[in-house]
């Protein structure tokens, strides 16, 4: 090869990128719907029943004696809120936030971390074989879904969206700044390597995407104002930037992870701290989505709850029924859901955990029915292989 | 599927180096592996008991700066701490320089890829100012001694050493049928019994279950650590009988050395053999890799836990030189490898400063998504090259290639004669050609360093 034939190669390699679905303008006109969801991974294991605490449960006091220390907020004389959590109250009287006890994926037995958001992101009971993760087989099933539709967002990969469906990567720190030539250069040396050649020329095509979306954005007065409520600052804040900007363009479907949730130790501060990083992401997408919160659904899934007692170090063990804690314009908040199995210790799973009663699966797939309007074989063929949807929970508005 | 010299230094080494010829065969490097550790002895890492400062100096600034707050010490308590935390800061970069500076001045660099492979096995995260600058000390205690040695060795320092007591919150988990536990109505902590089950020993696809995770909680207990008097065994914390881990029943009496020789039998387990070579198989040659192939290293493993044997069968094993290159370099591999093709000495890297450490490793390796010994938990890093090639990892990965070299060498080779530094034979036409056409010798550099064929391993 030559120059010429280089610079010649090359510039038919430009044609077919501006062809590429990520940047074509007219792409955007066929964005599926307009509603928005959040999946936020907690990652670790919540433990359900400190974030949301069965005040009224008979067994809970004695099995909690360390963490039930009284400084709740009284929800509705059986739930108390943690702490933690208090800054979402004004979300939670507005019906804004609200959660669903004692579900869980079908992961049952070893209690891994790993396994255990494996097949919370897979959205199916299995480990190896097909490793799409389940919002990227969503985005099978929506007409008119492009790269854009979809961000995971983070340093981390995301399973959860991996998958046959393009979708975009990014983190809110990256950044790209190449010259016109090291660019066709670049695309030359990934050329024949299709893991590198995809990574490269998306995260070409985002950093200059995000660069001319970010001169256009403009802070508006009620965005403001809800900021301040939000007392943190760090990667949350940041994540919770980055997916609302997204959000209120053309994407649809935004996934990150935060981590801190493996209270096995002193979990009074630990939980805590948490919490009220998760209260104050919550806070900045609601605040940065503006008019487009009220289409908004955030979920907030974990791989397991934690153990119904307290553990010898002031925390809890992994365990399996947990909490799903969710947010939006679009749902139906101010309320715990789900069946209540009781604490008492004949109830509890393997006699230490909250059994689960609803499969966390099938709470999302009813909320994607909603928000996309998904055919309910879809959810269960290809959303959720292998998912009874059941009931509807009546979590959306 | 033969030795490959070039293949052997990308692959098992830590990258090809102008300062250093390559390997001649299978058995010269084995030999070399199993003499003296000498870059041990020339670069030098603090092990726990020797780092300034001390853990137990700063819990206790830590504790003295928290107990002046609101009194009139208050400022000076304050001061005292951040002094500490800066002497933290500052060894935890010197022990960061220190291993690449070893991975740069070793002529193959096996035994730094075996170190750090048994560093992510057994992983440690920091807490964030008070053992910051002790993760390198652990490895430097518990895993490196012993890479070329026995895992029952390995094993039993690891559940012995501070670190991982502390991280895996073994230091407080208590017998409930214990004299502390009856007393003060105390129990166990199930975090350092399940990791060892499911990640350390037998795998999560292994044969245990959770009423195995328990016994062998009971059995850990006693493990402690306290600043003021490092590790000991506390009988008074232990639970007391027998318990029953896989079917194995272990000694009624809660004594140090039953501990120990619990570990020395759940090392060599034939469960554990299979998923320790299932695991380094992944990590040297291939995320799918050759069922034969991971026989072979378990059979090396044998009876008693031998390491030397593990390496010695990948490498003897045809399938570990295939020349397809699945894996790829992690953030810190990447890094390392571009400073040894650059003829970056230890000395060199050693003598940064705190600016340019910043620009060239912290801010990076986190932009690539691996932040220097801060993965998010015990189960490490990611081995899969999907989790590693995504926008933002190369968007990091681009940006350290084209601009970093140049700040580190003051005269930047001529990217064509570079290409063979950096990949010898395993340059294509592509980054030939690419090398030879960019406009300046930095973006050569660079599109040589970012280019497929140099991340692949």
């Amino acid at each position: 090869m030559d120059r010429r034939s280089f610079l010649l190669q090359t510039a038919a390699l430009g044609c077919s990128a501006a062809a590429s679905p990520l940047l074509t303008p007219v792409a955007f006109a066929d964005a599926p719907g307009d509603n928005r969801l959040v999946v936020i991974i907690l990652r670790g294991g919540m433990d359900g029943i400190d974030a949301l605490r069965p005040l009224g449960d008979p067994a809970f006091a004695a099995l909690r004696p360390g963490l039930h220390t009284g400084d709740h907020i009284d929800l509705d004389g059986f739930w108390g809120l943690h702490p933690g959590l208090e800054a979402l109250l004004p979300l939670w009287q507005a019906g804004e936030v609200g959660a669903v006890q004692a579900t869980s994926t079908p992961y049952r037995g070893k209690r891994s971390h790993f396994d255990g958001q494996d097949i919370l992101e897979a959205g199916i009971l299995r480990t190896g074989g097909d490793p799409s993760g389940w919002l990227n087989r969503l985005l099978t099933t929506l007409p008119g879904a492009q790269a854009e539709t979809a961000y995971a967002i983070g340093r981390e990969q995301m399973a959860i969206l991996s998958g046959p469906a393009s979708v975009s990567r990014w983190s809110p720190d990256a950044d790209l700044r190449l010259s016109g030539q090291a660019q066709r250069l670049l695309e030359l040396v990934y050329h024949d390597d299709p893991l590198f050649r995809d990574a490269a020329s998306q995260a070409i095509e985002i950093a200059a995407l995000v660069k001319e979306q970010d001169l256009v954005a403009e802070d508006d007065p009620a965005t403001m104002s809800m900021m301040e409520a939000v007392q943190s600052s760090g990667v949350h804040v940041n994540l919770a930037e980055f997916a609302a900007a997204r959000l209120r363009g053309e994407t649809r479907i935004a996934s990150f992870s935060l981590g801190g949730w493996d209270t096995h130790q002193n979990q009074k501060y630990s939980l805590t701290r948490s919490l009220r990083r998760l209260s104050d992401t919550i806070l900045t997408l609601r605040a940065q989505l503006g008019p487009v919160w009220d289409k908004t659904a955030v979920l907030c899934l974990t791989e397991f709850g934690r153990t119904a007692f307290e553990n010898g170090t002031q925390g809890t063990d992994h365990g399996t029924g947990g909490a799903m804690l969710y947010a939006g314009g679009a749902m139906r908040g101010g309320m715990v859901g789900g069946a209540w199995p009781g604490l008492d210790e004949a109830a509890l799973f393997e006699r230490r955990d909250v059994l689960p009663t609803s499969d966390v699966r099938a709470l999302v797939g009813w909320v994607i029915r909603g928000m996309f309007g998904t055919a309910a074989s879809d959810i269960e063929s290809v959303v959720f292989p292998d998912l009874d949807l059941g009931d509807d929970p009546g979590l959306l508005l | 599927m033969t030795f490959d010299p070039t293949l052997a230094a990308v692959r098992f080494g830590t990258g090809l180096s102008p300062r250093f010829t390559r390997p001649v065969g299978v058995e010269s490097i084995l030999t070399d592996l199993s003499g003296p550790d000498e870059i041990r002895e020339a670069i030098a890492i603090a092990g726990f008991n020797d780092a300034k400062p001390s853990h137990a100096t700063v819990t206790w600034m830590d504790r003295a700066a928290k107990a002046a707050l609101e009194t009139p010490d208050e400022a000076q308590a304050m001061q005292a701490r951040e002094v500490v935390r800066d002497q933290v800061r500052v060894v935890r970069r010197q022990h960061h320089l220190a291993t690449i500076g070893r991975a740069l001045d070793a002529p193959l660099g096996l035994r730094e890829r075996l170190v750090a492979f048994w560093a992510d096995h057994f992983t440690v995260v920091r807490r964030p100012f008070q053992t910051a600058h002790l993760v390198t000390s652990f490895v430097e205690d518990a895993i490196r001694p012993h890479v070329t040695g026995s895992f029952a060795a390995m094993l039993r320092g690891v559940v012995t050493h501070p670190m991982m007591l502390i991280y895996l919150q073994q230091t407080r988990s208590t017998g409930p049928d214990s004299p502390v536990g009856q007393q003060r109505n105390l129990g166990l902590n199930e975090n350092l019994a399940r990791e060892l089950l499911e990640l350390h020993l037998l795998g999560v696809d292994g044969q245990y279950s959770q009423a195995d995770v328990r016994e062998l909680a009971e059995l850990l207990t006693g493990l402690s650590y306290t600043d003021r008097r490092g590790f000991f065994y506390d009988p008074n914390r232990a639970e007391p009988g027998g318990e029953t881990v896989v079917g194995l029943p272990f000694g009624a009496d809660a004594t140090l050395d039953n501990v120990l020789e619990a570990m020395d039998i759940l090392a060599i387990l034939p469960g554990t053999a299979e998923h320790l070579a299932w695991k380094m198989a992944v990590h040297f040659v291939s995320d799918d890799p050759d069922d034969d192939l991971v026989a072979a290293m378990a059979e090396g493993f044998g009876a008693d836990g031998d390491l030397m044997g593990m390496t010695a069968a990948m490498l003897r094993h045809p399938a570990a030189w295939t020349p397809q290159r699945d894996k790829v370099r992690t953030p810190q591999q990447f890094i390392t490898a571009g400073l040894r093709a650059l003829g970056v000495t230890g000395n060199a890297v050693m003598a940064i400063d705190q600016k340019l450490y910043q620009q060239m490793l912290t801010r990076p390796l986190s932009l690539m998504g691996q932040p220097w010994e801060t993965p998010i938990g015990p189960d490490g890093w990611p081995e899969d090259a999907e989790s590693w090639i995504i926008p933002q990892g190369m968007a990091g990965r681009i940006s350290w290639a084209m601009q970093l070299p140049r700040r580190i060498v003051t005269d930047l080779p001529d990217p064509r004669e570079f290409v063979d530094h950096a990949l010898g034979s395993l340059a294509g036409e592509d980054v030939r050609f690419a090398a030879a056409a960019a406009e300046n010798r930095a973006e050569g550099v660079g599109v040589v360093l970012a280019s497929a064929a140099f991340q692949r391993r």
